[in-house]
């Protein structure tokens, strides 16, 4: 066969040459943009690993002793003050920093550098919003992948589509104004602007992804599979609950996943719709505020350097650290739900 | 006769796919189906079941009975027809979870069984699909580790199961090796003493060796109908003969 090949198409080896050099150049730009991502994310974590470590231990960034001279020169006499009581008051951070929920990095009498309300807060949002978001988001995409004639799903999937386009501080804004308000009728509370608020907007932003995501993955599912069910004797629910959704659960848990992702993430919106409240929430009717919030608030306001700028970095590791874990625990689940091969 | 039809007409939306389907299938006997792709012997296959439901635009029109009452009269519960008239598939088709469950599906649907009674019911149907020494030591086992003529008859203990009175298989061998199929066959002629067999298939061989009465269907018609000794050896149509020996289709 290979004979007879070479025997009938004559090769040119110079243009083979030419061709060998031009696929190791797509293949060197095709891993250099593979491992330009790797890089990217190994570069973020190594930022935030180095700022953040600078906040543990005793002693201060910002402080008289290290100041260079031409740095002194331009404080005025009450700020050299400041920053030395600063420097007297700064106490030690260790494991106060994840097991205390006092958070004062500012004072300079009382200072506390504990995040676990903050942890607790974007906890108790972050599974509010996947336990409203959820069983909305798949119900819907069933409906839509199952139940909906084709010119209804035609029309809905893009409208649905376009809730993922509104800008995050839109969402924050419907919440002060709106939303807030409605929840804090309903329960008959002072305040709107709560633990509930911010899961209730997170939950409307996770569900494009849940619903786009989770329906192809419902018409993915063979339709061999419903034809026997129904002709098994089972009706169209039956099928749906007992077949088609089992079938398609890998697909959906991704798809709920990549919605937690987005909600654990989300800054603007629980930013403006939590209330700020710096502290360990007793319920989900409490303000508070998340990881993602403290850090865009504070960092802009920080002086460079200082002990309260390092800690903010330790609460992106923290923020790093817990969507690792959402990701992690994700892909362990997929792969175990995945048909083995025989 | 346990099916009988009478002029029936069959339509995806306004094309008709059967013209006038006249004939009876006796209780207890295997019934082919045979003639060209497209000739309507699925579709007419299908109607038994009502199958043809779960598409939109189709419409019937004749009469199509099961023991004497009409299958398509308004106050017939699709489910229950489909529970007495089960159904094999051209491709296996077992459902991704346990052989057990697979086999368990149908018994699971509306009634709540005692384990000891499902697990009882669950062998009676696969030693009756003839795969109860293959699958006995791996019941919670993937039906899809199974190969592909187990896996047909994993379906058939499925369908079995919930003990129907009717089997629809539709070109149930056109999937799997030619060992597989020889066993499948096997199958069916002990299926033979508690179900009614109507079978689609394109392998006139086939035909031949199992059933006992063969319909030849044409352009949505039915041909010819005759024991199925008498159709291959002395047809009475001229497209009989032409099409079982080989002149076309």
């Amino acid at each position: 066969m290979e004979a007879a090949e070479q025997v009938s198409v004559p090769r040119d080896m110079g243009g083979g040459a030419s061709r060998r050099l031009r696929e190791r150049l797509i293949e060197a730009a095709l891993a250099l943009a593979a491992g330009s991502s790797v890089f990217v994310l190994l570069g973020i974590f190594g930022v935030l690993l180095v700022n953040g470590v600078q906040a543990f231990g005793t002693g201060d960034g910002v402080s008289l002793a290290n100041l260079s001279a031409d740095e002194r020169a331009m404080l005025s006499e009450a700020e050299l003050a400041e920053l030395g009581r600063h420097t007297e008051h700064a106490p030690s951070v260790g494991a106060d920093f994840l097991f205390s929920s006092h958070w004062n990095p500012t004072s300079s009498v009382t200072a506390a550098y504990g995040v676990l309300g903050m942890v607790v807060s974007t906890l108790i949002v972050t599974l509010l919003a996947i336990a409203i978001a959820a069983p909305v988001g798949v119900g819907v995409a069933a409906w839509l992948a199952y139940v909906a004639p084709p010119r209804a799903r035609e029309i809905l999937k893009p409208i649905l589509e376009m809730l993922a386009a509104i800008p995050s501080v839109v969402v924050g804004f419907i919440g002060i104004v709106f939303v807030g308000p409605l929840i804090a009728r309903v329960f008959g509370l002072g305040n709107g602007l709560n633990a509930l608020n911010g899961a209730v907007l997170l939950a409307v932003m996770a569900l494009p992804t849940i619903i786009s995501i989770s329906e192809d993955a419902i018409r993915a599912v063979p339709k061999d599979y419903v034809q026997a069910s129904l002709a098994l004797g089972a009706d169209r629910w039956q099928t749906l609950v007992r077949v088609v959704l089992p079938a398609g659960a890998s697909g959906i848990l991704a798809a709920v996943m990549l919605g937690m992702g987005r909600a654990i993430g989300e800054t603007m919106t629980v930013l403006m719709a939590t209330g700020n409240a710096v502290a360990m929430p007793g319920s989900i009717f409490d303000s508070v505020r998340t990881l993602t919030a403290t850090i865009a608030i504070e960092l802009g306001e920080v002086p460079q350097g200082s002990r309260h700028y390092h800690l903010l970095f330790a609460v992106g590791l923290v923020l790093f650290v817990m969507t690792f874990v959402v990701n992690l625990v994700s892909d362990m689940v997929l792969r175990r739900g995945a048909p083995r091969p025989s | 006769m346990k099916i009988e039809s009478r002029g029936l007409d069959f339509f995806y939306g306004t094309a008709q796919a059967l013209h006038g389907v006249t004939l009876g299938v006796k209780t207890r006997e295997i019934f082919a189906l045979i003639g060209p792709s497209g000739c309507g012997k699925s579709t007419f296959l299908r109607c038994i079941n009502r199958m043809n439901d779960t598409l939109d635009g189709t419409s019937v029109r004749g009469m199509l009975t099961l023991d004497d009452a009409d299958i398509y009269a308004p106050n017939v519960d699709v489910v229950k027809l489909r529970r007495r008239v089960g159904m094999v598939f051209q491709k296996p088709n077992p459902f991704p979870k346990s052989i057990f469950d697979n086999v368990a599906y149908g018994l699971r649907l509306g009634m709540k069984l005692p384990r000891t009674e499902l697990e009882g019911r669950v062998e009676r149907a696969l030693r009756g699909a003839a795969l109860w020494d293959e699958a006995k030591d791996r019941l919670s086992a993937s039906a899809m580790m199974l190969s592909g003529g187990q896996q047909q008859r994993l379906c058939i203990a499925r369908a079995i199961a919930v003990e129907p009175e009717v089997l629809l298989m539709d070109e149930p061998t056109s999937a799997l090796d030619p060992i597989a199929t020889a066993r499948l066959e096997e199958l069916m002629q002990s299926l033979r003493a508690a179900y009614t067999i109507v079978i689609v298939t394109h392998n006139l061989q086939q035909a031949a060796r199992v059933s006992d009465t063969t319909a030849f269907f044409l352009h949505g018609r039915v041909v010819e109908v005759a024991p199925t000794d008498t159709l291959f050896t002395r047809p009475r149509v001229k497209e009989t003969e032409e099409y079982i020996t080989g002149r076309f289709g």
